[in-house]
């Protein structure tokens, strides 16, 4: 609110320019160079290659949205509707790669080609142009800060539903041969899907009547030190069940951390890869495979 | 309650109920090992499928039998561990170590018949 310009001023010309109506005559100009402004806009995006992922009509169809929800959000200081609307963009836009750098580039974009737009008009005036400005920058900072926030809680939705996919994938039992079980392990896994393993793992030893267990970890990228444990833990809870376990697909990461934190791994049967550790399997079962003909 | 001793062929089988008091434990150990070396037993089942929990004085006294029932010469097998106590007890650090262990009690037979079969 204060002014920068210490000289004095009529009563009416003070009124004429509170920041709202400052606002207003923005908005105005806006509104009037909007075709000219929007394009201008466009071809400083194609020129910084952002949005590569999409073609040039739907990058000038986003735009004009874009720049009218700008317009809007300048004019009434409403920011619900155009975070509604970036979490929207960000919803159709995230899935095909648009990257968080471009986004808040494109807004940073809008947001210096209006300002210069500004420039260009009160040019002449340079008093005026400061009060403009004084007026337009926190407004214009305010939006392209929600279309950010907006973008990276939609990025954040969308993370924390694919964690719970992963956590709700189901970890799946299965009998290969009689009295051979082999539980395949992927993705991530944290102690509470570790114990969920393991109570799976321990009842299917139960009804199957397994013998022998093969637990593939190829798919499983990291492992820490409480989950090392409980890997140990259910291998030990089998071998009570009367089972022994096989651990395959150890990779040279999860070996390396394994050593490097020092889990007691004496007890554990570790084969290579899953089909040698179902042929080891076969070997404790007395189980011989062979080929009676060549395969066609 | 006295925990039942079976013979069977060359095997003797005990069978835990749920429950059993400290002092029930110690009169099942010194049973076993008295009457495996009566009977000239090479083996002994232990059954514990009816215990749906297992403290820690229990796991102990089934780890002392195995180790007992060794030097007097036969080897034990523990049968009928369920999946949860399994669990329990290797969170509480009590494994069974070098004690044989099988899903039940006919699964304990084939495999003290299996090994016996082999070494005669």
């Amino acid at each position: 609110m204060a002014k920068r310009d210490g000289t004095f001023t009529s009563p009416e010309l003070k009124q004429a320019e509170e920041p709202s109506e400052l606002l207003r005559e923005l908005v105005a100009h806006l509104r009037q160079n909007r075709t000219q402004l929007r394009e201008e806009w466009v071809v400083r995006i194609t020129e910084t290659r952002l949005l590569t992922a999409m073609t040039k009509e739907e990058i000038f169809a986003e735009a004009t949205s874009v720049y009218d929800s700008y317009v809007e959000a300048l004019e009434t200081e409403a920011f619900e509707a155009l975070q509604a609307y970036a979490r929207n963009l960000s919803e159709r836009i995230i899935p095909r790669g648009v990257e968080t750098h471009e986004v808040v580039g494109i807004v940073l974009l809008l947001r210096d080609v209006l300002a210069r737009s500004l420039f260009a008009k009160y040019q002449t005036d340079f008093k005026k142009l400061n009060r403009i400005l004084d007026a337009y920058e926190p407004a214009a900072n305010r939006i392209a800060n929600t279309v950010a926030v907006g973008f990276v809680q939609e990025r954040e939705r969308v993370i924390r539903q694919q964690q719970e996919a992963i956590r709700e994938l189901s970890t799946p039992v299965l009998q290969v041969r009689e009295r051979l079980l082999i539980l395949p392990i992927i993705g991530v896994i944290d102690p509470q899907r570790a114990r969920q393993l393991t109570e799976q793992l321990l009842r299917g030893i139960r009804t199957n009547r397994a013998k022998v267990v093969v637990i593939d970890i190829t798919g499983v990228a990291a492992m820490d030190v409480t989950v090392a444990n409980h890997l140990v833990q259910t291998v030990e809870a089998s071998r009570l069940l009367g089972a022994t376990v096989i651990v395959t697909g150890l990779s040279p990461e999860i070996a390396q951390t394994l050593v490097t934190i020092g889990v007691d791994l004496g007890k554990m049967n570790t084969v290579g890869d899953l089909q040698g550790g179902i042929e080891q399997a076969e070997r404790l079962l007395g189980y011989k495979v062979e080929t009676l003909a060549e395969p066609r | 309650m006295e925990v039942p001793i079976l013979k069977q062929g060359a095997f003797l089988i005990a069978t835990f109920q749920a429950a059993l008091s400290d002092a029930d434990l110690n009169q099942l150990r010194m049973g076993l090992v008295q009457q495996v070396v009566k009977f000239r037993s090479r083996a002994v089942i232990v059954d514990v499928t009816a215990m749906d929990v297992m403290d820690s004085f229990a796991s102990r006294t089934l780890r002392e039998i195995a180790h007992m029932i060794r030097l007097r010469g036969a080897e034990t097998v523990i049968v009928g561990i369920q999946p949860e106590v399994a669990f329990a007890m290797v969170q509480l650090g009590l494994t069974l170590e070098g004690v044989a262990t099988a899903l039940d009690l006919e699964e304990g037979l084939a495999y003290l018949n299996e090994k016996f079969k082999t070494t005669n």
